[in-house]
């Protein structure tokens, strides 16, 4: 009997703590076009299969009135749960409570559970939705940021971490998200910025809105802060779900894999390229060709559209895509598309996923935009990222690959492990057009009709240099192949390369150029 | 994911004189032109409110004179004459609110 009443409480206890901020404050959540915590969670995970920790926990502030102000759940939601079957690590704030903002105990029960995901080797989600530090609770609150932070920075490269800015981010809160591998916001909920519109007004004298400043939109497209954008919540949670289906649960394994697809035999590899290397085409065509069910799941798909980054899968199992794209700015490297793929090629790298890389670009985008905005570091990045790698490095030579350009784009040089070229590839210093004039000045400048003899000049120089055979005939290409041979030689190499032991001299670590 | 349509169109890039058709991203159409620096144009170099002008068009001015006050992050700037010659013309009033690198004076 006893016990039959002590269950009755903690079910009232639980039912009461569920609710969270009470109905009022959900109302006003939904009339925002927003999920509470709690079904943010149960949205993203396996049904039945969340459990929540913590629930009980209260704060014990006593300044300014909170000693009167019960906070349930301290305003977060903590757990463990799966996704497919995988284990993860979640939180969520909740904004019905105090605004979700943190204090001493909210932080606490946020550092328990990515204590928990990195011990138990786990991907952690972290739901952000909360108005800044609770200031009631001074330095404590500071002090919880400061833990979150150093433990985002420990787990990062052992367990796969995602943030979702699901409401407002901002000031210290926004350097969590920062610090962890993927970004996920949705139009008109996610707002993340250091200081707001408010105080930008009054120091500045600058009027801009909340959304034009740290809009999602703005995230995916201008800044890079964000890798995914969604329309809604739901849109949102299914992208979540996909990426966690994609990348491995830890740096000591694979990704699970899946039975292999051939791909849509709507992409004709080999009528995708124009043959015109001064003309555009979609690089997502070249690697729907070659990918499992022509599936690929691309990253930050907004931001320095120049360059391509992405999973997709080869043989069952994740592959990491990098790809000039000819179609945006004529595929070149600039400080942003630098930035994105470096990024990108460190994440495979730290979790043992093959890295497939198409080149077609004509170098770096010359301006002086460009050199004071730092485009020496920031493309010194690239370099840096694939020297550094020891997964398995594939590259295929589509069509140009000029200058620093292709040597950054995972070239032999830099250790790629199979380096293929389509037969109209053209690996050179420059373009022929340059590169004529250059070499052949004299004699273009001293011609009774300069304009023939450059144009003559142009194509001596194609004959010559304008090809794969080249670069292969000193092994800097280790086959010429035809593009509808691509799939299967990628295959071959990714067999061949499944065992690849590679280890760089002892440090304690390296010094990319960030 | 939506996409926005507005930015669909090809253009030309020019790179080691060969002309690429491609699109271009916003902010490389929006970039400006790189202009030098002029020695005696005097730029604002923060955002702000101007409180008081300290020379006419016409004024002689030394090198480290104070030529305007302006107000910006609650304190009063002296922005300083960078040249040694005579205010060639002045491009703002009292009361008016500046953003970052407004030519405010020239000097000559």
């Amino acid at each position: 009997m006893a016990l039959e009443k002590k269950i009755r409480e903690l079910k009232e206890k639980r039912e009461k703590l569920l609710l969270g901020g009470g109905e009022e404050a959900i109302e006003k959540q939904k009339a925002m076009g927003k999920n509470t915590a709690r079904e943010r969670i149960l949205a993203i995970l396996d049904e039945d299969s969340f459990c929540e920790y913590d629930m009980f926990v209260e704060h014990d502030a006593r300044d300014f009135g909170m000693d009167k102000k019960q906070l349930p759940s301290d305003g977060v939601v903590i757990g463990t749960g799966t996704i497919s079957g995988n284990p993860v690590a979640i939180f969520a704030q909740d904004f019905t409570v105090a605004g979700g903002s943190l204090g001493l105990m909210h932080s606490r029960k946020i550092t328990k559970i990515m204590d928990h995901a990195l011990k138990m080797r786990m991907p952690l989600i972290g739901i952000n939705d909360s108005g800044g530090a609770r200031i009631q609770e001074g330095v404590n609150s500071l002090a919880g940021y400061g833990e979150i932070f150093f433990r985002n920075t420990i787990s990062s490269g052992v367990i796969p971490q995602i943030s979702v800015i699901l409401g407002p981010c901002a000031g210290g809160a926004v350097y969590s998200p920062a610090l962890t591998d993927f970004v996920f916001v949705v139009e008109n909920i996610s707002k993340m910025f250091i200081t707001g519109p408010e105080v930008i007004k009054t120091v500045l004298g600058e009027e801009i809105s909340m959304e034009d400043l740290g809009g999602a939109r703005v995230h995916c497209e201008v800044t890079g802060n964000a890798h995914f954008f969604a329309s809604n919540e739901d849109e949102c949670f299914s992208q979540i779900k996909k990426l966690i289906s994609l990348v491995p649960r830890n740096n000591q394994v694979k990704a699970d894999a899946c039975p292999t697809l051939p791909p849509d035999s709507k992409y004709d590899i080999e009528k995708i390229v124009p043959g015109d290397p001064t003309l555009p085409y979609d690089v997502k065509d070249v690697i729907r060709s070659v990918t499992d069910g022509s599936e690929f799941f691309e990253i930050q798909e907004l931001w320095a559209k120049n360059i391509v980054i992405g999973f997709g899968r080869m043989g069952g199992n994740t592959v990491g895509f990098v790809a000039n794209q000819p179609l945006e700015m004529a595929g070149v490297l600039d400080v942003d598309s630098s930035d994105k793929a470096a990024r990108f090629i460190r994440y495979c790298d730290a979790f043992n996923i093959p890295l497939i890389t198409f080149v077609d670009l004509p170098g770096y985008l010359p301006g002086v935009d460009q050199e004071h905005a730092g485009v020496i570091r920031h493309g010194a990045k690239v370099l840096y990222a694939y020297s550094e790698a020891t997964v398995p490095k594939l590259t295929v030579i589509l069509r140009k690959a000029y200058g620093g350009g292709y040597i950054a784009m995972s070239s032999r040089h830099l250790r790629a492990d199979f380096v293929f070229a389509w037969p109209a590839a053209e690996i050179a210093v420059m373009g022929p057009e340059g590169a004529a004039n250059i070499i052949f000045r004299k004699e273009i400048t001293t011609a009774s009709n300069p304009d023939e003899m450059r144009k003559q000049k142009v194509e001596e120089y194609k004959e010559k240099f304008a090809n794969p055979y080249v670069a292969a005939s000193r092994g800097y290409v280790d086959s010429v192949i035809e593009p509808a041979e691509t799939r299967k030689l990628l295959l071959h190499a990714l067999e061949i390369s499944a065992n690849k032991q590679e280890s760089m001299p002892a440090k304690k670590h390296g010094l990319p150029p960030f | 994911m939506k996409e926005n349509n507005d930015n669909n169109e090809l253009g030309k890039l020019m790179i080691d004189q060969t002309s690429y058709t491609t699109r271009l991203s916003k902010s490389f159409k929006k970039r400006k032109p790189y202009m030098p620096e002029v020695p005696g144009a005097v730029i604002s170099f923060i955002p702000g409110t101007i409180i008081e002008i300290l020379v006419k068009e016409g004024s002689k001015v030394k090198a480290g004179d104070d030529l305007v006050i302006l107000e910006a992050m609650k304190m009063f700037n002296r922005v300083k004459c960078p040249v040694t010659g005579v205010v060639k013309k002045v491009h703002i009033a009292p009361g008016m609110r500046v953003t970052r690198g407004t030519l405010l004076v020239e000097v000559e």
